[in-house]
């Protein structure tokens, strides 16, 4: 083979890791070098884009059917189970690297703004360099276990990031919690694995997929198990049902944090692995159900609940959430593609609305500064009419809002739409398909709802930040708007990677990945009638819920967060999160604390292993020696004499 | 040959070491009384040199030996005992019994 730009695959992670090695050192050493930092730390990420992009070109050109697999190590050789560290580049892996060191890029750099003034600066870019290495890692790895290094090395990072600012004690354990609950989806992970190198022999992706198709039995119990397993996983990482409580908690990070990771990309770790594995979830149609129908009833509660949210911030979680369970509903359809494309534009115009909320955080948290207010600077009760003094930061928010509500032709359009027809076309077989289009359905109809919501309150109406501090509010500085630019231009023509054939596109991506994933069954026939109607729906729809927000809603009666009053009736049930978190806190934390602290502290450790094992260990000896202390008289020719019994009768034993 | 003999011979003299260290109460005796179990078992080992090879006759010399150095140990902690308590009477050690 000749040298091609694919071979460099592996200096996109390294460079990434190189940014934390130096700036880890930079942020021990040198905590004040910020112009070092910055240029170290966007330096790389521009850097491994641009390898990217060079993989991306010479891979094109490759014309590839199989996946280039590039082995650096050995790294588990064990009897049969032989794992090396190897990356793999095929067509999947390279649209996740694009979007990853793309996306990435563009968050560094908005974060050298926001992160100007934080004494933590060159912590924060080692920490953020770190997560693109295993970011990429993941995406990149051979095996599952590479994969499952950079699963567990972005879960590492996206824990040291929440708690990033860990001397309030709220951000420490939002950390911890998501550090937990991901525990509970890597076990899923981990049996997966155990079960699949069980029943194919390798944990290599090309091997375990070249073998799943004989050696298991398609929709048997193993290959359900292994699906189901693996989904768990994605429950963990990608925030779904019942997992899921773990993202709107890490809203307590940064907010381009909250972009990269809890938006972009690591969150769609697990939509990615439900690709990368498709060929084993289309042998499993149960867990293909259950994938896409997790998928569309998280999309749906998790929409309702952002209806009612008035932090900034929590709102874009419950929607991050949402457009997740979209993607899980597109990948459990089958329709992997269509997945993967939503994933892409969802990074997009979710990383711009999340860097958004950003720049009006930073401004408002600014103007408090400036008049030593603390008033909460993400609550949008605090909000209203900021679009008169940030434009830009207005123009391009409503750019990613009308994207992710699915107006045509922006990005979110298309790949919504894409799943949604997927969903019906899958339905028109399955019927239970069809409960999961309407599930999407009036999911799309909430996420229009809410995110023309969030616009009202937070630029719109009347301000109700204080008399004092208005003066203060400005525009972002270009360093945070300038990616929020780049970002809402992919947001608006996102769309042009995958325009369906219905009306003369040439589905880039569906061909493109045609070599990695199987086909969404062509059997599924429609008449261009009916998806003209489909695309109809989902567009009225998207307009209905615009529309109706804007009537609806009264920007005007909202009230500062200080002064405002509680919610009554079923608003409040939605602003409490329909109580999952307490629920989950009722059923599982407190029995558990309650069993560990009065069963297995105070009885097991204490009564038994204390009490019974150490200290009636020493008891027993003690009596042992108390009953026995006659023996010891002192006097040596007693001892003799028993001696000389002793052998005597040893000797009587050896004799007969 | 005069195996039987050698080895009757030998028995006696190693119950007379026991029954002494057993029954008598002064610690030289008692001394004495080991290294005649001692040269009971070395009268043993050559005696029965003579049907089962060298090993034995090499085996006595090992042990007077160590018996030579035991006889130089043993004594000086007689001694020094005596020093410290005016007797050698095993009946006055007694030091280690609890009370």
């Amino acid at each position: 083979m000749t040298e091609t730009a694919v071979d460099q695959i592996w200096l996109a992670p390294a460079l990434a890791l190189l940014g934390f090695v130096l700036n880890g050192v930079l942020s021990l050493a040198r905590p004040r070098a910020k112009t070092l930092v910055s240029v170290i730390g966007v330096g790389v990420l521009v850097a491994s884009f641009v390898v990217a992009l060079g993989v991306f070109r010479s891979f094109v050109g490759l014309h590839a059917e199989e996946p280039v697999v590039f082995r650096y190590w050995s790294w588990m050789p064990v009897g049969t189970l032989q794992v090396d560290f190897a990356l793999q580049v095929d067509q999947l892996s390279t649209v996740m690297l694009l979007v990853v060191t793309g996306v990435g890029s563009l968050i560094h750099l908005f974060s050298v703004g926001y992160m100007k003034d934080d004494p933590g600066y060159a912590r924060y870019f080692a920490y953020l360099n770190l997560f693109v290495f295993f970011m990429l890692v993941l995406v990149l790895g051979a095996s599952f276990p590479v994969m499952f290094v950079g699963w567990e090395g972005v879960g590492l990072c996206s824990y040291l990031l929440i708690g990033f600012w860990f001397s309030d004690e709220a951000n420490a354990n939002a950390g911890r919690k998501a550090f937990i609950m991901n525990r509970i989806g890597d076990f899923g992970f981990m049996v997966a694995m155990f079960m699949i190198f069980w029943s194919t022999g390798s944990l290599d992706f090309v091997t375990v997929f070249a073998h799943a198709p004989t050696a298991l039995v398609a929709g048997g119990t193993s290959i359900t198990a292994i699906t189901l397993f693996l989904f768990l996983g994605c429950t963990g990482k990608s925030a779904q049902i019942p997992l899921y409580t773990w993202l709107p908690d890490a809203m307590a990070g940064p907010t381009p944090v909250s972009a990269l990771i809890h938006a972009a990309t690591m969150v769609t770790a697990g939509v990615y692995l439900v690709a990368r594995c498709n060929l084993l979830f289309a042998m499993a149609p149960v867990a293909s159900a259950v994938v896409a129908g997790v998928g569309a009833l998280t999309a749906l509660f998790a929409a309702t609940i952002a209806l009612k949210q008035w932090d900034i911030k929590k709102v874009l979680a419950y929607s991050t959430i949402s457009q997740l369970g979209y993607m899980f509903l597109g990948v459990g359809t089958g329709a992997i593609s269509a997945g993967m494309f939503h994933l892409i534009t969802h990074a997009f115009f979710k990383a711009l609305l999340f860097l958004g909320s950003g720049s009006v955080i930073y401004a408002l948290h600014r103007a408090y500064h400036h008049t030593h207010s603390h008033e909460d600077a993400q609550d949008m009760r605090n909000m209203g009419g900021l679009a008169r003094y940030m434009p830009w930061t207005t123009a391009l928010m409503w750019i990613a809002t009308l994207a992710i509500a699915g107006v045509p032709p922006l990005s979110g359009f298309f790949s919504k739409d894409g799943i949604l027809s997927a969903a019906f076309l899958r339905g028109t077989v399955q019927p239970v398909w069809l409960v999961f289009w309407a599930l999407g359905l009036v999911t799309a109809l909430l996420t229009a709802f809410y995110m023309t919501r969030l616009m009202i309150y937070t630029f719109h109406g009347p301000s109700r930040t204080g008399e004092q501090e208005q003066p203060h509010l400005h525009e972002a500085p270009w360093i945070m708007t300038g990616p929020l630019l780049v970002l809402g231009v992919l947001s608006a023509v996102g769309g042009v990677l995958n325009v369906p054939e219905l009306i003369r596109g040439n589905a880039w991506l569906d061909r493109w990945l045609e070599p990695v994933v199987l086909p969404f069954s062509p059997h599924y026939g429609l008449s261009n009638s009916t998806e003209w109607l489909l695309i109809g729906i989902a567009v009225a729809v998207a307009v209905v819920g615009i529309v109706g927000a804007w009537r609806l809603l009264k920007p005007q009666q909202l009230v500062p967060a200080r002064s405002a009053p509680e919610e009554r009736g079923f608003a409040r049930v939605l602003r409490n999160k329909w109580y999952v978190d307490e629920i989950y806190d009722a059923l599982i934390v407190r029995p558990l604390v309650w069993f560990s602290r009065e069963v297995l502290w105070k009885q097991v450790d204490q009564r038994a292993i204390d009490g019974a094992a150490v200290n009636g260990a020493a008891r027993g000896a003690r009596a042992l020696g108390w009953a026995n202390r006659w023996l010891q008289t002192g006097q040596v020719g007693m001892y003799v004499a028993v001696f000389v019994v002793g052998v005597l009768l040893l000797l009587w034993r050896a004799m007969s | 040959m005069l195996l039987n003999p050698a080895l009757a011979i030998s028995a006696v003299l190693f119950t007379l070491g026991v029954l002494g260290v057993l029954l008598r109460r002064n610690a030289i005796v008692i001394f004495m009384c080991v290294e005649l179990m001692l040269n009971a078992v070395n009268l043993t080992f050559v005696a029965l040199a003579q049907s089962l090879g060298m090993g034995g006759q090499v085996f006595v010399f090992f042990v007077m030996a160590v018996a030579a150095a035991e006889a130089a140990v043993g004594l000086a902690i007689i001694l020094a005992v005596y020093r410290h308590k005016q007797s050698v009477s095993l009946q006055n050690m007694n030091l280690l019994k609890d009370g």
